[in-house]
């Protein structure tokens, strides 16, 4: 109860995700070096065989580490610092990802089963992209009141969730799925209309997000850092104190914990399931809302990428703990980036780093395999989140 | 056949869970072995059922050494088990079940159940036991399954039966049933370990009683021993199990329920033309066998059943139909019968259990904000006061055992003004220390004046606290008797005798 934000999210909990990690990428690397062709052909020679496929994967994943953290390669005479722009793409990627894995990750706590992120996501990007090229206002104003709009329209779009839940128990993964159709033909459907073309043109791609409702850059025009990435930290400090200081946050957790005490105790569940979806979905909106407002800018069809889907591998991964949803987010953030400078430099398949991503996601969800590989037989692992949701 | 232990010792860290222990058991012996919840019981027999290897010690069977290294030493050594929540596969039949593990096929391959059902009959038939080896388990009642686990021994040759807590799961009238069992199978020579911490049971069925405390054997008894000297035995210091229940006056009507039905959810009728007054500074206890309806009587006053009619008012604010929220801060304590499920939330720590109820209010919290170290403080005051063992208040729940968190439970729907407890079946599951300290406090309770109902299945319990005693039977109210009635007719009363 009465844990600091940074204790509560102990060393301990941390060992299981770095092993996990650990073992996906040594995994990946057997797997780039096995999908090299150089490798392979020394395969008669096990001396030569093994020298290759280590500096296969190594200067694999030395170049995934260039793409998302540091690239020396990057820095020019008197700029140095430009070696750090792979840092700043890491980070404006894990923007939108922070904020929709807290999306997932609260609903989680209560009990619910957020699928419905990537279409909250879009509705969020939709309106924040609206109120971003179609109005002018101050500048300050016009980015608050885009961002708003994103998030309220995110808000609506996942209460109606909570709300069908309550009155009339359908259940939430079925209707967010269903609900993510149609929020994507939706979208397709008004980049078609003349309130999103750009005057003049009929491909589907929304006018530019006007200057003043951009997120400002936080590192000179060199880096498109921007402050989208600040916010993401705010309101996962702001979840964290929703869930763990204040009475709603008690009532989320009480009935994602156990439905029957909290009724017994007078918590008002469909109260619950309401508003947490509420929340949920105005944090998907509002992850939509900054990649459009600070990485994006203009709205596409295929604006929201992954985003919904990998909030819930980060969410997981994060155990629906705002600290750890950030730091899984900031490790998706920097693997996407990494993964494209990793194709370019050593023709390794982008794939590749799916396949860690999900061999991660695979460790943590079957604890005793990694503890079985490292021993680790006194570690405690909390129970799986996966099992929960579906009789929720 | 006889079973003797020597010296067996088990420790799991630092704890020893059995500390040097002998016991002997002679052919068709009951042989009792009581004590409280942890003190080591399950432990011992574990080890003799080859479930756990003990650190020392020997087993001797009819006087000869025996390895017993897992379950199927024990069985080819005539030693079987019921366990406390059985071993059973519930959409197989009885046949199946009892096959399991030694399946013979025939001569087509398909599974041959003739042997087995003959079996099945013979025991059945011997014993009374009324099992048909091809119902369905999971139709049968809790009794019958338990049936169904002791045909299984006795079919697979055991001639020591451990039966781990048997009387936990049944009925009253269940329980009487397994204690007639338990006497035929020991007339034919079937030794018992009757493995209970309920004393009424031990002083009817067995023939002798070792108490065990810590690890330790403490004593052994006669079961012409006093109830009373068996729960000091085993709880180590004098314990009161029928606490003074002083005259009290009674005061006003505090709980008025009048012509109330209950349907559930399929629109069948659970509980109907239920009508009785609760005074204050009165127990009223609901007895009946368990699933005649008490369960959703007690639900529904605090409107947690959805389809309720009639009327229950508090003083004279009606209930129906309000929040639970509403029903709680008119006034009423819920116990409910499920702590586990219903009670408590498992992953919250004890602070937080303890204001499931009245986070949203001063002192707990201002606007939406939470405080948590007024949370604690309470907490710590609530914890003492209701005597709840624990290391720190931010420990989950689930690191206290059953005693403790009922006491939990208590302390919240305590220590806020109350006209009227609701307790359903408050000692289930507990052992003896918490009971007793249960009722002490529901009488103290009821002497400062509140109304008390309560729903108990135990005769004992009701017996003990009641003021007035109303016996539920399909739905209905049969009777409202005074509590000097004896255990007898209240028997009768449970399964539906009304006298002419």
């Amino acid at each position: 109860m009465r844990k600091p934000l940074l204790r509560s999210f102990s060393l301990r909990a941390l060992i299981l995700p770095a092993l996990a990690f650990a073992l996906s990428m040594f995994f990946g690397g057997l797997l780039i070096a096995l999908s090299d062709s150089n490798v392979l052909h020394k395969a008669s020679h096990p001396i030569a065989f093994i020298k290759a496929a280590g500096a296969s994967a190594g200067n694999a994943y030395l170049a995934l580490f260039q793409g998302a953290i540091f690239d020396p390669g990057l820095a020019k005479p008197h700029q140095w610092y430009l070696a750090f722009g792979p840092l700043s793409e890491s980070l404006v990627g894990a923007a939108p990802l922070i904020l929709a894995g807290l999306s997932v990750a609260l609903a989680f706590r209560a009990g619910l089963f957020n699928i419905g992120a990537q279409g909250q996501f879009i509705f969020g990007a939709m309106a924040a992209s609206y109120v971003g090229f179609h109005f002018h206002m101050p500048i300050g104003i016009h980015l608050v009141v885009a961002a708003l709009a994103g998030t309220l329209l995110g808000s609506i779009w996942g209460g109606m969730v909570g709300l069908l839940k309550a009155r009339t128990g359908a259940h939430e993964v079925i209707v967010t799925i269903m609900l993510n159709y149609i929020a994507l033909y939706f979208l397709q459907w008004i980049l078609g209309t003349t309130t999103f073309l750009i005057p003049g043109r009929n491909d589907p791609i929304a006018p530019p997000v006007l200057q003043s409702a951009r997120l400002p850059l936080l590192a000179g025009s060199n880096f498109r850092l921007n402050a989208g990435i600040l916010v993401a930290f705010a309101v996962a400090v702001f979840v964290w104190w929703l869930l763990n200081r204040t009475t709603i946050g008690f009532k989320f957790r009480a009935a994602g914990a156990n439905t029957f005490a909290s009724k017994t105790a007078g918590i008002s569940v469909p109260f619950v399931m309401t508003s947490a979806m509420a929340v949920a979905g105005a944090l998907a909106g509002l992850a939509g809302a900054v990649h459009v407002l600070g990485d994006n800018f203009q709205l596409t069809s295929g604006v929201a990428g992954n985003f919904g889907f990998d909030a819930i591998t980060v969410a997981l991964l994060g155990r629906a703990k705002p600290l750890g949803t950030v730091l899984a987010s900031l490790l998706f953030g920097a693997l996407g980036a990494g993964a494209a400078a990793m194709q370019a430099k050593t023709n390794t398949p982008i794939d590749i780093v799916l396949v860690i991503q999900a061999l991660v996601v695979l460790f943590i969800a079957a604890p005793d395999v990694v503890k079985s590989i490292f021993r680790l037989k006194s570690l405690k692992t909390a129970g799986g989140l996966v099992s929960k949701g579906w009789n929720g | 056949m006889s079973l003797e232990l020597r010296g067996i010792t088990k420790s799991f860290g630092a704890l020893v869970a059995n500390d040097s222990i002998d016991l002997r058991v002679e052919r068709g012996e009951i042989h009792a072995i009581l004590g409280e919840n942890g003190a080591g019981k399950s432990t011992l027999m574990n080890i003799v059922y080859g479930l756990l290897k003990a650190d020392a010690g020997e087993i001797y069977v009819n006087d000869t050494l025996q390895e017993i290294n897992e379950p199927s030493d024990a069985l080819a050594a005539g030693i079987g088990m019921v366990h406390q929540h059985f071993m059973l596969v519930p959409v197989f039949t009885v046949a199946e079940n009892i096959i399991l593990g030694h399946e013979k096929s025939k001569r087509n391959g398909t599974l041959d159940l003739d042997q087995i059902r003959a079996d099945i009959k013979r025991v059945s038939d011997e014993f009374g036991f009324e099992v048909n080896p091809d119902d369905l388990v999971e139709n049968l009642p809790v009794g019958v399954q338990q049936r169904v686990e002791i045909i299984r021994a006795l079919i697979y040759d055991a001639q020591v039966l451990i039966l781990d807590e048997p009387t936990a799961v049944l009925t009253p009238q269940e329980t009487d049933e397994l204690l007639k069992i338990m006497q035929k199978l020991a007339d034919k020579g079937t030794s018992i370990i009757f493995i209970t911490h309920k004393l009424r049971e031990v002083k009817i069925v067995a023939d002798k009683i070792t108490i065990i405390r810590r690890g330790k054997v403490v004593g052994t008894a006669q079961p012409s021993a006093s109830q009373e000297e068996l729960a000091s035995l085993m709880v180590g210091r004098h314990v009161v199990l029928n606490p003074d229940k002083a005259a009290h006056p009674i005061g006003e009507v505090v709980l008025s329920v009048k012509d109330l039905a209950i349907k559930d959810h399929f629109g069948r009728t659970i509980v109907k033309n239920v009508s009785f007054d609760v005074k204050a500074g009165e127990v009223l206890a609901i007895a009946g066998v368990q699933g005649n309806g008490q369960s959703e009587l007690a639900q529904a006053m605090i409107n947690l059943e959805e389809f309720v009619e009639g009327s229950i008012k508090l003083g004279d604010d009606e209930i129906v139909g309000k929040s639970v929220k509403r029903a709680l801060d008119d006034g009423i304590a819920f116990v409910p019968e499920s702590r586990e499920l219903d009670g408590l939330i498992s992953t919250f720590s004890i602070a937080e259990n303890l204001i499931l109820d009245r986070h949203d209010g001063a002192p707990y919290a201002k606007g939406i904000n939470l405080n948590p170290k007024v949370v604690k403080e309470q907490a710590q005051e609530d914890t003492k006061l209701f005597d709840v063992r624990f290391q720190s208040v931010d420990d989950p729940i689930s690191s206290l055992s059953g005693g403790n968190k009922q006491k939990v439970v208590l302390a919240r729907e305590l220590s806020r003004p109350v006209r009227l407890i609701v307790a359903s079946q408050p000692t289930r599951g507990l052992d003896v220390g918490s009971i007793e300290f249960v009722h002490e406090r529901i009488l103290a309770e009821r002497d400062m004046g509140r109304a008390v109902l309560l729903f108990s299945t135990e005769l004992d319990e009701v017996l003990a606290l009641a003021d007035r005693v109303a016996v539920m039977y399909r739905g209905e109210i049969l009777a409202i008797v005074p509590s000097t009635v004896t255990p007898q007719e209240l028997g009768l009363l449970m399964a539906g005798v009304v006298h002419a």
